[in-house]
């Protein structure tokens, strides 16, 4: 055996900020999202929708558009083999409407065409008959009335609890869209067997399996769900949109079918955040300590459930904030309305009650003539503390007092410049230097890391060992953030390979990978990714009797004993693994248990310059700290930081969705505005590294934290720049002024 | 669909005459959007933008065809000013003074500039030219008083134009908005002041009863910039919409105006 | 049309947009449609010489053009400086805006002039992207600044 020295080398390995997988083919225009998958011979797919945002159904014909050339199908609810309903926590939502519209945009019928003008003009043709009805559209009369998806009450310590400095106030956050770049678009193609392969954009493929295969009504086999390339998601893409339609058309067609929904649709197409109401009463001793919170909360969950129910959960166990409280009353309420359905969006209601309680703070503080830092630092909860209002037991790492103090302790970077684009109004020359004030907000937030109440929360991941390197088999979605890159350092530092691809199976292949949301797949598809390597490793050294493998092969010491290729003449080595966190359980009827799987914590310092008599705002900077476990890979750290960073500002200063009596009124780029180039703060970021008690490497999921205390920071700048309390996000020029 | 790509004006015109219910297409970042999105399928179709007398810029006259990117590095910095705020250089760049007039949106963001200076509209048909003051082409919002055959050949500005001048648009984000609301100025040596507001009335607003009072000033004292400011706000006829307020858009229009008073007197 | 430097002829239906016919009808599907109405930047090609949203262009107005896409924005087999800049800077996330951020940056850089930060998001300001919050792509870009073409 030829003694062949192993070469020094740095791995592209767990805390390398390795070049993403993806990027070339992206940068190139190569890389295939689902809307721009095709098929020979196949047709396009169009959705009748309703104009109203409640009506009766009376009734559809359908004959004026089947009689056009180059029309393969039309279909309606009757035409569902299956279930008809579908939904992420209870299935309520019709997969086409059931004899009444109960949201603006709602689905009636779908056709199947040559061409997507063909699809169009046959949509449109379809005479559908309504009786308009009255809409429910505020969501306190719903509450009244009882029309809830649910209803929770946290009580939790001494009732009698009280503090002797007391706030109370009022606090909105508007509906804010996801906005991901890809709409919602899809590919089904039907097998000669009466089954169908759909490619398909989707936070959880196999969420959308089970709930297509109860719609068409086949076996688990006969249906099969193909990740395609994702352009963003942000919680848009965890409900259906036109999964079951598609698949509908294919089998009826028995051709391709492929549908793309334009922006306008896209508005409607899938959900949007929570609006919320909120009151707050928080009271404190006279250093500081808080004593009591009490809270309602009420969000509008829109017309259908989706996933209202584990949203308002969040909005309320985290309506305390990352502080600890000795006694805690929330009650909270998710609306049923006639309003576009509302369901995930990254922070998931801890953004809305981020808000809430924030604002809060600084008003204590305040009400204390106590530094707004020294308050937070003051009742920061940490390891071995308690959540205030589950009474959970914190066991991994929580190191907020470490967050705050090392934003508070980030020097404040120079950004003045001349530049008109750097004032508020920016190219429209609206302001001159000598009318802009700045002002600083601060603000901190927490959130859970993985799912909940109990829920199994799981991820599957196949390692597989050949000559050709090592695979990472999941159906885990690469929304964009990152996963690819992740997924790929882990099984590098795990077994040391080097020629290490993610790849994705389809739902026949393998397990589910579970949501990309909640910021869990680095800890659980990472988790599982680096058990099923180490699995694969074990086996590995086992067979070749070393202690070191690499792309060459199994080591013993500076010796190559077995080359890739003859270890592994007798087979592949792989290995599945199902990848669970700590269990967490159901609360009980006061809202208490172990909830959460885990927690992270961030921190914003923002910087405003305001035009006070035109009430412009531009934000300048946003600075942070964000408690990350581990930096599996820091650049894309920074990035999903950075971004979420960004969608706090727009739910800050420009992003809502206006409705009028349940219709959008700026179902369009064009009026639903989305931070540009020009509108981005400079930002800092500080990552701290406290290991959590679970997941790869200590590692914690990053996606979120950055997007729920961004936006308090901001709007508490602003009301430190304008003196006014600003109790609604986004916060308008108006409201500024004061007209 | 019949298309007509013209190279020359006498070209276009015949195409016009002979189709005189032709959809003109000129940068197409209007009317690309209703073939997008409301099912916009015209039956005949004369792109003009090859058309080279268009694209002149001489002296007074600024042909239809002349973009905005072309604008924002032309010659009159108020002009220059408003067209830098249109969409971003990927309009900028398609996008024309012509299609401004034609569109006659109330947030047309050239339209205040061109009211400010008293500007006229010449039309061109196969047999004959027309020339309209700029209020008397536009007649409301989004209409026009362009007939069947006639194409707009640009915008003739006054002989001297005043050095005192400036733009502003508000919006809430800083590049691709529509004007929720924005401000032309233009004032000469003598003092002699013209102020037009975009998006807060139907068609652009000159603010006569301002101007005139503004105009017999020639220091103007801080008592007279407010006075200025609160007859231009008395003037305009904002609505409110999902964008903005009538009582935000009212006091905007105060401001800019004011402001931009300040910046050419400074 | 000219489309990266190859003579195509294509037949667009009625008004539709030249990112329609690009995508639909020839096959070419760098450019994207994330809204079709021009505030979004991610179907951006250069038209003429001139960087325009393909979705805002009637393709029949197109005809005797030439069209630069995404696909042909590097000019050979390799990758344009551009493109190296987004993928070594961490500037792409999900991809999709990314396309029109190359077309737009490359006009931007053809010149060879030195741009600052500010410049680079003046003439980027009509691209819009969700997923980066800009940072990663402006510093990416801006090291190119003032580099020979």
């Amino acid at each position: 055996m030829t003694t062949i020295t192993r070469p020094d080398r740095t791995l592209d390995g767990v805390g390398t900020s390795m070049v993403r997988p993806d990027a070339p083919a992206k940068t190139k225009g190569e890389f295939a999202y689902s809307s721009d998958l095709h098929a020979e011979g196949m047709l396009w797919g169009a959705t009748v929708r309703s104009p109203h945002s409640r009506a009766r159904i009376v009734s559809i014909d359908v004959a004026p558009a089947l009689a056009m050339a180059g029309v393969h199908a039309v279909l309606t609810l009757d035409d569902v083999p299956g279930s008809r309903v579908f939904g992420l926590e209870r299935p309520d939502q019709p997969v086409l409407a059931d004899g009444e519209a109960r949201y603006w945009g709602e689905p009636i019928a779908i056709v199947a065409a040559e061409d997507r003008e063909t699809a169009r003009l046959a949509a449109a043709a379809v005479r559908v008959d309504y009786e308009p009805l009255t809409p429910l559209s505020d969501p306190e009369e719903a509450e009244a009335n009882g029309s809830t998806f649910r209803v929770i009450e946290i009580v939790n310590g001494d009732e009698t609890t009280q503090g002797s400095v007391v706030v109370e106030g009022h606090y909105e956050v508007g509906q804010q869209d996801q906005a991901p770049l890809g709409t919602e678009s899809g590919l089904a193609v039907p097998d000669e067997e009466g089954g169908v392969d759909l490619h398909i954009s989707t936070q959880w493929l196999h969420v959308d399996h089970e709930q297509v295969v109860a719609a068409l009504g086949l076996r688990t086999d006969q249906v099969r769900l193909h990740m395609a390339g994702i352009g963003g998601a942000f919680g848009a893409r965890e409900d259906l949109s036109l999964q079951i339609h598609l698949c509908m058309l294919a089998l009826h067609t028995r051709r391709p079918v492929k549908m793309v929904y334009d922006r306008a649709e896209s508005f409607v197409g899938h959900v949007h955040r929570h609006p919320a109401r909120m009151w707050y009463r928080h009271e404190a001793d006279p250093d500081g300590t808080l004593k009591r919170v009490q809270a309602r909360v009420l969000l509008d969950g829109g017309a259908y459930a989706s996933t209202s129910s584990a949203v308002l959960a969040n909005a309320c166990y985290f309506a305390v904030g990352p502080y600890r409280c000795q006694s805690v009353a929330v009650h909270g309420a998710a609306a049923r309305t006639n309003n576009p359905p509302a369901g995930a969006m990254r922070g998931f209601g801890a953004v809305q009650s981020c808000f809430g309680y924030e604002s809060q703070m600084d008003r204590l503080a305040e009400a204390l003539g106590m530094d707004p830092i020294e308050l937070r630092l003051k009742n920061a909860l940490g390891h071995g503390d308690r959540l205030a209002t589950t009474g959970q037991l914190i066991e991994g790492s929580l190191p907020t007092r470490r967050v705050i103090e090392s934003l508070d302790a980030m020097p404040m970077l120079d950004s003045e410049s001349d530049d008109p684009r750097r004032l508020p109004g920016g190219t429209g020359l609206t302001t001159p230097a000598s009318a802009v004030q700045r002002g600083v907000g601060f603000a901190v937030g927490i959130k859970n890391l993985a799912f909940s109440e109990g829920f199994d929360d799981f991820t599957e991941v196949r390692a597989v060992l050949t000559a050709d390197g090592l695979k990472i088999g999941t159906a885990a979605a690469e929304v964009g953030q990152g996963l690819v890159s992740v997924v790929e350092q882990i099984a590098r530092s795990a077994t040391g390979m080097e020629n290490v691809r993610m790849v994705w199976d389809d739902t026949a292949h393998i397990g589910s990978a579970g949501s990309t949301s909640a910021s869990r797949q680095t800890q659980m598809t990472g988790g599982a990714a680096l058990a099923a390597c180490e699995a694969v490793l074990a086996e590995a050294l086992r067979r070749g009797d070393g202690d070191r493998l690499d792309d060459r092969g199994v080591w013993r010491g500076d010796e190559l004993v077995v080359s890739l290729a003859d270890l592994l003449t007798e087979g592949p080595i792989e290995h599945l693994e199902r990848f669970r966190h700590p269990p967490t359980e159901a609360p009980d009827e006061r809202g208490r248990g172990n909830v959460h799987a885990g927690f992270a914590v961030a921190a914003h310092r923002a910087v405003v310059d305001v035009d006070l008599e035109l009430g412009l705002v531009r934000v300048v900077r946003v600075d942070t700290a964000q408690d990350i476990g581990k930096a599996i890979n820091p650049a894309a750290v920074v990035g999903q930081i950075e971004g979420g960073i960004m969608q706090g500002v727009g739910l800050a200063v420009m992003e809502e969705i206006v409705l009028d009596e349940g219709v959008m009124k700026n179902a369009s780029f064009t009026d639903y505005l989305l931070p540009t180039f020009l509108d981005a703060p400079e930002v800092e970021a500080i990552l701290i590294e406290e290991p959590d008690h679970w997941g790869p490497f200590g590692a914690k999921g990053v996606g979120e934290p950055p997007a729920i205390s961004s936006t308090a920071a901001v709007v508490a700048a602003i009301r430190a720049a304008t003196g006014k309390p600003l109790t609604r996000t986004p916060v308008k020029p108006e409201d500024i002024v004061g007209l | 669909m019949k298309t007509h790509l013209p190279k020359d004006l006498a070209e276009a015109l015949s195409a016009l005459e002979s189709e005189p219910e032709a959809t003109i297409l000129a940068g197409g970042t209007d009317l690309m959007v209703s073939v997008n999105y409301q099912g916009l399928r015209p039956g005949a179709v004369v792109g003009i933008r090859r058309v080279a007398e268009l694209h002149e810029w001489e002296g007074r006259f600024i042909g239809a065809g002349v973009t905005y990117t072309r604008m924002e590095h032309g010659p009159i910095p108020a002009l220059a000013q408003s067209a830098r705020t249109v969409g971003s250089p990927q309009i900028r760049n398609a996008g024309t003074l012509g299609g401004n007039l034609g569109t006659a949106s109330p947030a047309g963001d050239a339209l205040p500039v061109l009211a400010a200076l008293d500007a006229e509209i010449v039309l061109r048909s196969k047999v004959a030219e027309r020339v309209l003051p700029w209020d008397e082409f536009i007649t409301g919002p989004k209409r026009n008083a362009l007939q069947p055959g006639e194409i707009i050949l640009g915008a003739r500005l006054p002989e001297r134009i005043p050095t005192g001048q400036g733009f502003s648009k508000i919006g809430i984000r800083n590049a691709m908005v529509i004007a929720i609301a924005s401000c032309c100025l233009f004032r000469d040596e003598d003092g002699r002041t013209t102020v037009a507001l975009g998006s807060v009335g139907p068609t652009p607003v000159r603010a006569r009863r301002a101007e005139e009072m503004i105009s017999a000033v020639l220091q103007p004292t801080p008592a007279a910039l407010e006075e200025f400011q609160r007859l231009v706000s008395a003037e305009v006829s904002p609505i409110t919409d999902h964008r903005s307020t009538e009582a935000y858009r009212r006091h905007a229009s105060g401001v800019l105006a004011r402001r931009l008073l300040e910046r050419v007197i400074n | 049309m000219t489309v990266n430097g190859i003579e195509q002829t294509a037949d667009p239906v009625g008004p539709e947009s030249l990112l329609t016919t690009l995508r639909d009808r020839l096959g070419l599907y760098g450019s994207k449609n994330a809204c079709e109405q021009g505030e979004c930047g991610s179907c951006s090609v250069i038209l003429d010489g001139e960087l325009v949203c393909s979705c805002l262009v009637m393709a029949a107005d197109a005809d005797g053009s030439e069209v630069v896409t995404v696909e042909g924005i590097a000019g050979g087999d390799g990758l344009h400086r551009v493109q190296q800049a987004m993928i070594e800077g961490s500037g792409v996330q999900c991809g999709f805006c990314t396309p029109g951020i190359v077309v737009a940056a490359a006009h931007l850089f053809a010149t060879g002039a030195p741009v600052t930060a500010d410049d680079i998001r003046e003439a980027l300001a009509g691209n819009i992207c969700r997923c980066t919050g800009y940072g990663a792509i402006v510093r990416a870009l801006a090291a190119l600044s003032g580099e020979a073409p």
